[in-house]
């Protein structure tokens, strides 16, 4: 298919755009295969907007006169409108539009098409490979094995090809495993606590059904992670009931009586359409300034929003503490396993490891727990809060985990090596990008699409040096500590710089942390001086004292 | 002196808590905990005392105080929680002022220096810097033996067109004769802002010295002859007045003025608002949707964005249409401060500096006779007359610097060290209701002025962004109040509930490292003259001095010797970079793996935990 054909008006003069906040500018607009550009070249203010159809969320379109006015509403939560004279011009564009935005083939999309503009200098694709953590973990401890049963995606085909396991469970059993489990997703390690030796483990449900079924290999392998005569704790994000009748459909919990060792605590975390409402809702709230204090606030309950987000963080809590406090392994799932688990096995990490709060290891996190785990990143994000598909499997489980780690990092400002912008620029290329690193629902898919061929990974990108300065917070010192943040409501914040990003001046807010910035770095400055002078002062009075001699 | 008496956390679930020792003093109460921690609660901040039913472990006593510290102590034997509770009860309630705290503090000033103290903030100067007296405003001695109103200050400014008869006449038609006078004069736009209280007129009544008395503001100011006329009151309310023979001005019977109201509500709604507040964010165990609704129900976030739309108005009339507003409410004691007093700060750039503030204070709240006796509940008086109306003036102040980081001189410690003192009666500043009564009380020779004990250590109390240059003199401030701008203000509601504050405080980091700076800079200097001392004269007498003064030189910004005992609320010169109690037991999460990993059965502890992770 030929973009050319979807576009039959690619140029548009004197179109008027407005932006909140900003004031009018008259341009002139180009479509292309991939981006909408906008261009104004008045002398004294040159501008150009740059925005790739696939960060189109909706557009809607009304004329007045011969006057068209098309209002798009983008994935990063931003709303622009175009002022198009000509009837028939804005009819085109706007049918472009909603043709380029909704390409059904990932390989017509951006990534596919972009070449960067920069030298690489580490292919991001293989920057963080299962291998190297493995290297990592056998340093600590041999209980744990890399096994290759999955390399041809056959046992699981939303895991990649290699897996962490216990060494005493051979491959044989972990398809015996795979079998009982949901999708064929067998118990692996997701983290492994050093200071006690403790495992966090993710699955799927098993496949128990109404009969009670077992598997013994089962058993076993989540037994291997437990000191003789110590507990584990099942973590299970379904209630009880939903759990009991998931058993009607095949699925089922970890039973007492066959799992005697192990205590299943059901913490309810919302899955999919529910989250996905919530979050059009708490969109539609903050984007009407109309709202008088009491809507406002009946409105931002009503979404649900930060509920959802201090269950995540409770749960992740919860985690966290059976694994530090207790002393005790755990295991994690829900259902599929490919959602509320990983919130809560990525979210209790970024509690108890410092190096998943620093940008490498969140970078990593993001690879291991979300990418590699088999987070259906497609579907989930295929769609942000302006949808109005209502598709089922849409839903901002990412963002949310984005979300919770922001509200860690007001608790514990000093302890992120990243700032709030690196969780931003997450959120807006998960949802739109020029790299593949988010395309495709799986390792299976993204090695059938060649993606690591064919796309630039975001990685590759990002942790260049020029890029990295950006995302740094210069409030950083290594924390090796624990972070138990507080999840009281009064504790918990909208997160602005998403929700109300373009619905506000932050002109003073921005030159308030440069203020900052500025701050810290002087304080280096001085510092490296005042050490510089100590040093020559000191020089001086050594040589004096041989002069003396 | 008791003993063994534990303190409750106010929100953990466990029965966790520390044990320690509980003494009563003439002016606090101390409770000192295994680990040497103090915990001094002033006799006067305590609001309520209350007694709940005997538990096994002893008699619960729990302390609700005005700077909304709420203390959870359990007494062992039921007849020394009665004692205390007894004590506390008759401490608490002063019935005359002599036996406030502020007549017995002696912070070792000498007599010049309490002298000096009192002169700190002069009125008379402030006025001259707004640039009055001048060709149409002149200071009256109308009010200066208290005999036109009693409940203004001696000193007033009024145009110079108006008359002795007229100011009389007019203060006879208003409420407490609380008379239209000048509160802020805009130099650049020569425009005023006025004050009084609601005009007598009931239905029908006219006071043509009243009506005089409005031309005469509208005609000092040559750049707009309209002006505003703010009845900061719902409409409703200003009609009900009516009936009493109060309400508020007919446009038909003044020239030139544009009347409007803004709605704020009075001082009982305000009051109970707080109350359902502070019901909700006290709540153990709360929801996230449970505080939003609470929230919102109380209506807090609702009146605080009124007062703060009222002060927008009022400072675009002035700033933007140059017209002189004249406000008022209903005794223009309340709702009238705030207005006035945001207003000028949109307004005026003085006013966001630390010195400014007290200034704003002075004037607007304190000689214009907000009543902060019976507000602030300083004597046992009518609970009716109490409410929170100067917090709900710092909360707005706090919703600015929000908005504007690096517009203000002052940071919130400073806000809610004020606050502090409005209540702890240490000082004799906010004591009384007007500046006659403080007069009579001989408060200058018997007590202490605030003001330079915070100046003192205004290190503390200083922005580190701040931006001297950020607005140049008298250009306007603009908020903006859409309402998802306004916050729940936890470091106030919440000051000593530690587990729900941030664990590491970027402001106190960034406040220490730009004190650092400063000292770095002075480091840097002397280690410069050294080196080019060292490079004129090889002295060798000097190696020893210098060993003593290079040693590297760490923030030690010791708080000065505190003048009050309790360590200020975020303490500066705390260890930043450590995190404060972290650990699980803080947070309301712990309580569930700790104690279902006692309950021993699976099959039991199944549903327990089951039930325990739904709340």
């Amino acid at each position: 298919m030929e973009f050319a054909e979807l576009i039959k008006t690619p140029r548009a003069d004197n179109v008027v755009l407005h932006r909140p906040f900003h004031p009018a500018v008259e341009g002139t607009l180009c479509l292309t295969g991939h981006h909408l550009i906008f261009s104004s070249r008045r002398q004294d203010n040159a501008e150009e907007l740059w925005l790739l159809h696939s960060n189109i969320d909706s557009i809607e379109k009304r004329f007045v006169g011969s006057l068209g006015t098309i209002v798009i509403k983008c994935k990063d939560l931003r709303i622009i409108q175009l002022d198009i004279p000509g009837m028939e011009e804005c009819l085109n564009i706007a049918s472009s539009i909603e043709a380029l935005s909704t390409l059904d083939s990932v390989t017509l999309m951006y990534p596919f098409f972009y070449r960067p503009m920069f030298e690489v200098l580490e292919d991001g694709w293989s920057s963080f490979l299962l291998e190297q953590e493995f290297e990592l973990l056998s340093s600590v401890t041999n209980e744990w094995r890399l096994s290759c049963v999955n390399k041809e995606f056959s046992v699981c085909p939303s895991y990649p090809p290699v897996v962490i396991v216990p060494k005493s469970v051979d491959d044989e059993a972990l398809r015996k495993v795979a079998v009982f489990r949901h999708g064929g997703r067998f118990p692996v390690l997701s983290y492994y606590h050093k200071k006690n030796g403790m495992a966090m483990m993710r699955s799927s449900q098993p496949l128990t059904g109404t009969n009670g079924r077992r598997c013994k290999e089962d058993e076993k392998l989540i037994n291997a992670t437990l000191r003789s005569g110590r507990r584990g704790f099942v973590i299970d994000t379904r209630p009880l009931a939903v759990a009991q009748q998931a058993r009607a459909k095949g699925g089922g919990f970890e039973q007492e009586v066959h799992y005697p060792q192990w205590r299943r605590i059901h913490k309810f975390i919302e899955r999919f359409n529910i989250l996905q409402e919530s979050f059009i809702k708490l969109v539609e709230a903050c984007n009407d300034q109309s709202h008088n204090m009491d809507r406002w606030l009946s409105k931002l309950e009503a979404s649900n929003w930060l509920t959802h987000i201090k269950e995540l963080l409770t749960a992740a809590c919860l985690a966290a503490q059976c694994i530090d406090r207790e002393g005790a392994s755990v295991l994690v799932h829900g259902s599929e396993g490919t959602d509320s688990t990983l919130q809560v096995t990525s979210l209790a990490q970024i509690i108890l490891d410092p190096r998943c709060r620093t940008i490498r290891g969140f970078e990593a996190l993001v690879v291991r727990e979300w990418l590699q785990a088999g987070h259906p990143f497609q579907q989930r994000c295929a769609q942000s809060a302006y949808s109005n598909s209502k598709q089922k499997w849409e839903a901002p489980v990412f963002l949310l985990f984005l979300e919770c780690v922001w509200q860690i990092h007001r608790q514990f400002p000093c302890s992120f090596e990243f700032n709030e912008q690196f969780l931003i620029m997450l959120f807006e290329h998960a949802y739109a990008s020029q790299f593949g690193t988010f395309l495709g629902n799986n390792e299976y898919e993204r090695a059938k699409l060649k993606l690591p061929q064919k796309t630039m990974s975001l990685w590759s990108w990002v942790n260049r040096p020029e890029e990295l300065s950006r995302f740094q917070n210069p409030l950083y010192e290594a924390n090796s500590l624990v972070i138990w943040p507080s999840v009281a409501p009064q504790s918990l914040q909208l997160w602005e710089g998403v929700f109300l990003r373009w619905n506000r001046p932050s002109k003073f807010l921005e030159e308030a942390e440069e203020e900052r910035i500025n701050i810290i770095k002087y304080n280096k400055e001085l510092q490296a001086k005042v050490n510089a002078l100590r040093r020559q002062l000191a020089e001086m009075e050594t040589d004096e004292e041989v002069q003396e001699e | 002196q008791v003993e063994q008496v534990k303190l409750l956390d106010r929100f953990s679930t466990s029965n966790k808590s520390l044990t320690g020792t509980l003494y009563l003093t003439a002016t606090h109460l101390l409770f000192i905990d295994s680990s040497q921690r103090e915990t001094w609660i002033l006799h006067h901040h305590i609001a309520a005392v209350e007694k709940l039913p005997l538990t096994t472990s002893g008699c619960p006593l729990v302390i609700q105080c005005k700077n909304f510290r709420i203390v959870h102590f359990v007494v062992p034997r039921e007849r020394d929680c009665h004692d205390i509770y007894n004590s506390l009860l008759q401490l608490s309630r002063t019935a005359k002022y002599e036996e406030l705290y502020a007549f017995s503090y002696n912070p070792k000033q000498n007599e010049s220096e309490q002298v000096k103290g009192w002169q700190l903030i002069d009125l008379a100067e402030e006025y001259k810097r707004m640039g009055v007296p001048n060709d149409y405003w002149q200071l009256s001695d109308a009010n200066r033996d208290y005999k036109i109103c009693e409940t203004y200050p001696r000193e007033l400014y009024v145009p110079r067109t108006a008359s002795k008869p007229i100011i009389v006449g007019s203060s006879k038609f208003r409420s407490k004769g609380r008379f239209p006078v000048l509160s802020y004069y805009h130099k650049n736009k020569e425009a005023a802002i006025c004050r009084c209280s609601q005009p007598l007129s009931g239905f029908s009544a006219r006071c043509l010295e009243d009506e005089h008395m409005l031309q005469a503001i509208s005609k000092a100011n040559p750049s707009n002859r309209y002006m505003y006329v703010m009845d900061t009151r719902p409409k409703l309310n200003a009609m009900a007045n009516r009936a009493a023979g109060k309400g508020y001005e007919n446009e038909d019977n003044y020239s030139n003025i544009r009347f409007q109201f803004v709605g704020i509500e009075n001082i009982h709604v305000m009051r109970s608002s707080l109350q359902k507040l502070l019901e909700v964010s006290g709540t153990r165990g709360l929801s996230v949707n449970d505080f939003l609704s609470g929230l919102e129900n109380s209506g807090w976030l609702r009146h605080v964005k009124a007062v703060l739309d009222a002060a927008v108005f009022l400072a675009k009339a002035i700033a933007v249409e140059s017209a002189s507003v004249l406000v008022h409410c209903s005794d223009g004691w309340d709702r009238t401060s705030q207005v006035c007093s945001l207003g000028a700060l949109l307004l005026d750039s003085y006013y966001r500096t630390i010195k400014g503030f007290m200034v704003l204070i002075e004037k607007d709240w304190i000689s214009f006779g907000h009543k902060f006796s019976d507000r602030c509940c300083q004597l046992d008086g009518d609970p009716k007359e109490i409410s929170p109306v100067f917090t709900q003036f710092l909360e707005s102040v706090w919703n600015l610097t929000e908005q504007f980081p690096q517009a203000f001189e002052y940071n919130e410690a400073f806000l809610l060290q004020i606050h502090e003192h409005v209540h702890s009666c240490q000082f004799g500043n906010f004591l009384g209701n007007c500046q006659k009564e403080r007069e009579e009380l001989k408060l200058k020779e018997k007590t202490y002025s605030l003001w330079p004990f915070l100046l003192a250590e205004q290190k503390k109390y200083q922005n580190p962004l701040y931006n001297p240059d950020f607005s140049p003199e008298l250009t306007l401030l603009e908020p903006n109040t859409v309402s998802f701008n306004f916050k729940f203000w936890r470091n106030m509601y919440h000051q000593f509930d530690r587990s729900m504050h941030p664990r590491q405080s970027m402001f106190s980091l960034i406040m220490n490292t730009s004190e650092q700076n400063k000292q770095l800079e002075e480091d840097i200097k002397e280690l410069e003259a050294k080196i080019k001392q060292r490079n004129g004269q090889s002295d060798v007498v000097l190696v020893k001095e210098q060993e003593q003064t290079a040693h590297p030189a760490p923030v030690a910004l010791k708080s000065p010797p505190c003048f009050q005992k309790e360590q200020p609320p975020m303490p500066v010169n705390d260890a930043v970079r450590t995190i404060e109690g972290s650990n699980t037991a803080d947070n309301r999460y712990s309580e569930l793996v700790s104690e279902f990993s006692k309950a021993e059965p699976a099959v039991v502890s199944l549903e327990y935990g089951v039930a325990r992770m739904t709340c």
